[in-house]
């Protein structure tokens, strides 16, 4: 049976439609994924995110141990910063994205990451796999169910949290986090978020997340799964999973157009090949494009070169009409030769080829 | 939640509607509701024939793609060109301005296969 967050009432009382994410019984929508994704893009809206995993580590070695682990660089991270960072596996394949944060020195472990929903267990072995291969002083504990996470996304995410709190929360650099109690309920704030919006992900004890809900609720639209997925999308941001997975669509951070967050300048799982790969360089890419007939991308439709829709190059991961610009976009991975910005492909859709163009990402 | 399911048509149990008065095609509103927000309907062009139980076009939200089934055999007369620039009128009335296909030489006896109003709203409560 699927998991359920502790809001699982709270999304049934506001008749929200669900569905099955990543084993986690999910609201998809409450009113309408267009009205939920408008609000974030123009003033603020509040997911539900705890199921998301969150697992700590502490010891003397667990710098190392993050480090050994993920791609970007864990000592640019002082107490209270944020990462976005990839895990791979030896291969240099992408097993997973996450962030990374460096806790402040108050708490109680040091560091926390956020593997994608489904992923925790997974990331829980490998990690204290790693540990005892290299023989590290670290513990990797699982708080997932300890705490609750909510994401606050949107231009007047700012206001929502001021009205909330004592603590200067607006003054957050993006990718900083600290300590604040919110409507009363002690939380680890940062200035994170999968929208593209400016906005926060508050993290607090499990027994309290239905109270800052509601208190949240107040001042903001809830939104669910749909409208997350479509604000990511119009960002070009990644969804673990399905714009790559290490067992059906197996992909690189070079790839994956995510080579921001890889520093070679450490020894991590994955290094070699990654630093192989960037200097043969990679024979396809992922890029977002926009459709110039009617219809919708969709995740699986192949990419074709010639409007016959013949010379497959690529194909699509994922894809929507956008609700912000009301046309139809698509990411996915085509040839290199076909992946700058303005290029024209073609992408068959039952059967017939539609026009599309290259276009960067954002989209929005 | 309840569902208009008018009393002048037939229904399929895959959520599609057809009206004897006017031979029009479209799905419920259930359906639409089900569907969220619509954003592209693709139709099958006047002339072409459809078979009862066959699909006979795609209606996509802004997260899935789900196709659509005659319920009848017929003739399509016409496909609501009005969808192309507003998909949303399957939301506002499924019934009404949101239909999808205008029929011709349906059987007499077509709706036999089709359940009624109080059927459908039996299977969707």
């Amino acid at each position: 049976m699927a998991s359920r967050t502790p809001l699982y009432d709270r999304h049934l009382a506001a008749e929200a439609t669900f569905t099955e994410f990543a084993g986690w019984e999910m609201p998809v929508r409450y009113e309408g994924i267009r009205a939920e994704h408008e609000a974030v893009r123009s003033s603020v809206g509040l997911f539900d995110v705890c199921h998301m995993g969150r697992l700590e580590v502490a010891g003397s070695d667990a710098r190392a141990l993050v480090s050994a682990l993920t791609t970007n660089d864990v000592d640019e991270l002082d107490p209270g910063d944020a990462q976005y960072s990839l895990e791979t596996d030896e291969d240099g394949v992408v097993v997973d994205d996450t962030v990374v944060y460096r806790l402040p020195a108050d708490a109680d472990a040091d560091y926390l990451f956020v593997p994608n929903a489904g992923h925790v267990d997974e990331a829980r072995s490998r990690w204290t796999a790693v540990r005892d291969e290299r023989g590290l002083d670290a513990t990797v504990r699982d708080v997932s169910d300890e705490r609750g996470m909510l994401a606050v996304q949107g231009p007047d995410a700012p206001d929502v949290l001021a009205d909330r709190t004592d603590a200067s929360v607006a003054d957050l650099p993006r990718f900083a986090a600290r300590n604040a109690a919110v409507a009363d309920v002690e939380c680890f704030v940062s200035r994170t978020g999968y929208t593209g919006e400016d906005g926060f992900e508050l993290l607090c004890p499990a027994d309290d997340v239905e109270r800052l809900w509601d208190d949240l609720a107040d001042a903001c639209r809830p939104c669910g799964l749909g409208a997350r997925d479509t604000l990511r999308m119009e960002m070009g941001y990644l969804l673990s999973g399905q714009d790559f997975d290490p067992e059906t669509n197996p992909r690189t951070p070079y790839e994956a157009g995510v080579g921001f967050a890889v520093d070679l300048d450490h020894d991590f799982v994955g290094r070699d090949a990654l630093g192989r790969q960037r200097e043969m360089g990679v024979e396809e890419c992922f890029v977002g494009l926009v459709l110039e007939e009617r219809g919708v991308p969709r995740h699986g439709y192949a990419v074709a070169a010639d409007p016959d829709g013949e010379r497959l190059i690529g194909e699509l991961t994922s894809g929507t009409l956008s609700p912000t610009l009301d046309e139809p976009i698509g990411l996915g991975y085509v040839d290199v030769a076909y992946a700058d910005a303005g290029t024209t492909v073609h992408v068959v859709v039952r059967g017939d080829a539609k026009r599309a163009r290259i276009t960067e990402t954002p989209f929005v | 939640m309840t569902f208009d399911v008018p009393d002048d048509c037939y229904y399929l149990e895959s959520h599609e509607w057809y009206r004897p008065a006017d031979g029009r095609v479209g799905i419920t509103d259930f359906a639409q509701d089900e569907l969220g927000d619509v954003v592209f309907v693709e139709l099958p062009d006047a002339g072409a024939a459809v078979a009862a139980g066959e699909q006979f076009g795609v209606v996509e939200s802004i997260k899935a793609v789900s196709d659509i089934y005659a319920p009848v055999d017929g003739e399509v007369v016409a496909a609501n060109e009005g969808l192309a620039d507003r998909p949303e009128l399957v939301n506002d009335d499924p019934f009404g301005e949101g239909w999808f296909l205008e029929l011709d030489g349906v059987p007499d006896d077509a709706t036999d296969a089709l359940l009624t109003p109080a059927e459908y709203r039996e299977q969707i409560e």
